[in-house]
C-alpha cells in the first residue's frame, strides 16, 4: 500500500450536481480497489493561470488515498476517459510528504471548525 | 585634539563594511522537509517576474532543495496554478 496524492480540475460548465457526481465517481472507484481514502478537498471553481482546453477556469479537486500501486494505471486511464476532467495530477508521497499532509489537514479542519 | 582624529581617520583607509549578507538555506533554517506543490503563493518567492525558478546563486537554497523545489514548481504549473510563461506576476 503506498500513500497517493491526486489533483484534478473540471470542466467549469458542470453543475455543482455534476461535480459531485464527477468526484463520488473516482472515490468509488479506489473504494473498489481496495483503496482507502484518507482526504478529500474541494478547492471549487478556480481561476486557471492559462487556458487549457479554452477554459480559463474550472472546479479544482484533491483526493487523498492508500492503495496499491496496481491499480493508479487504471485509475489515471479513466480520468483520462472522462470528459469531465480536464487536467489531472497523481503524486506519490513519500515519507515528509504523507507528514505535511496530515498536517495540512489538521490546519484546514481547524480553521473550518474557527469558522463555524 | 578634534581635528587630529579626523586626520587620523583620513589617513587610514575608511572602514567600509564590504561583507555581503550571508546567504542561507531556507528550507534547511526553517526545518522545512517537503515542499508543497500547493501552494503557489509559497513558491512565488523562488520565481522572478517571468515566471522563471531563480537560480541558487541568489536565493541560497541548498541543492537538495532546489531539486526538489523546481519539481514542485513544476507539478504546480502542470495544475496550472502557476503560468508556464508570465508577465509582471509580482
Amino acid at each position: 500500500m503506498n500513500h497517493y496524492e491526486t489533483v484534478f480540475i473540471m470542466n467549469p460548465v458542470l453543475s455543482e450536481d455534476q461535480v459531485k457526481e464527477t468526484v463520488k465517481k473516482f472515490v468509488d472507484q479506489i473504494k473498489a480497489n481496495k483503496g482507502k481514502i484518507t482526504n478529500e478537498e474541494n478547492w471549487g471553481l478556480k481561476k486557471l493561470k492559462y487556458a487549457i482546453q479554452k477554459k480559463k477556469t474550472g472546479f479544482y479537486n484533491l483526493i487523498e488515498f492508500q492503495a496499491d500501486g496496481q491499480m493508479i494505471n487504471d485509475f489515471e486511464v479513466e480520468l483520462k476517459r472522462d470528459e469531465r476532467v480536464i487536467r489531472w495530477q497523481t503524486v506519490k508521497l513519500e515519507k515528509f510528504a504523507a507528514e505535511y499532509a496530515v498536517r495540512r489537514k489538521n490546519r484546514l479542519s481547524e480553521t473550518k471548525k474557527s469558522a463555524e | 585634539m578634534a581635528r587630529n582624529k579626523t586626520e587620523i581617520r583620513y589617513l587610514s583607509p575608511v572602514d567600509i563594511d564590504k561583507r555581503r549578507k550571508e546567504k542561507y538555506c531556507r528550507f534547511k533554517k526553517m526545518g522545512i522537509k517537503y515542499i508543497d506543490y500547493k501552494d503557489p503563493e509559497f513558491l512565488m518567492r523562488f520565481l522572478n517576474d517571468q515566471g522563471k525558478i531563480l537560480p541558487r546563486r541568489i536565493t541560497g537554497t541548498s541543492l537538495k532543495y532546489q531539486r526538489r523545489l523546481a519539481t514542485a514548481v513544476k507539478r504546480c504549473r502542470q495544475l496550472s496554478l502557476l503560468p508556464y510563461v508570465g508577465d509582471n506576476l509580482k
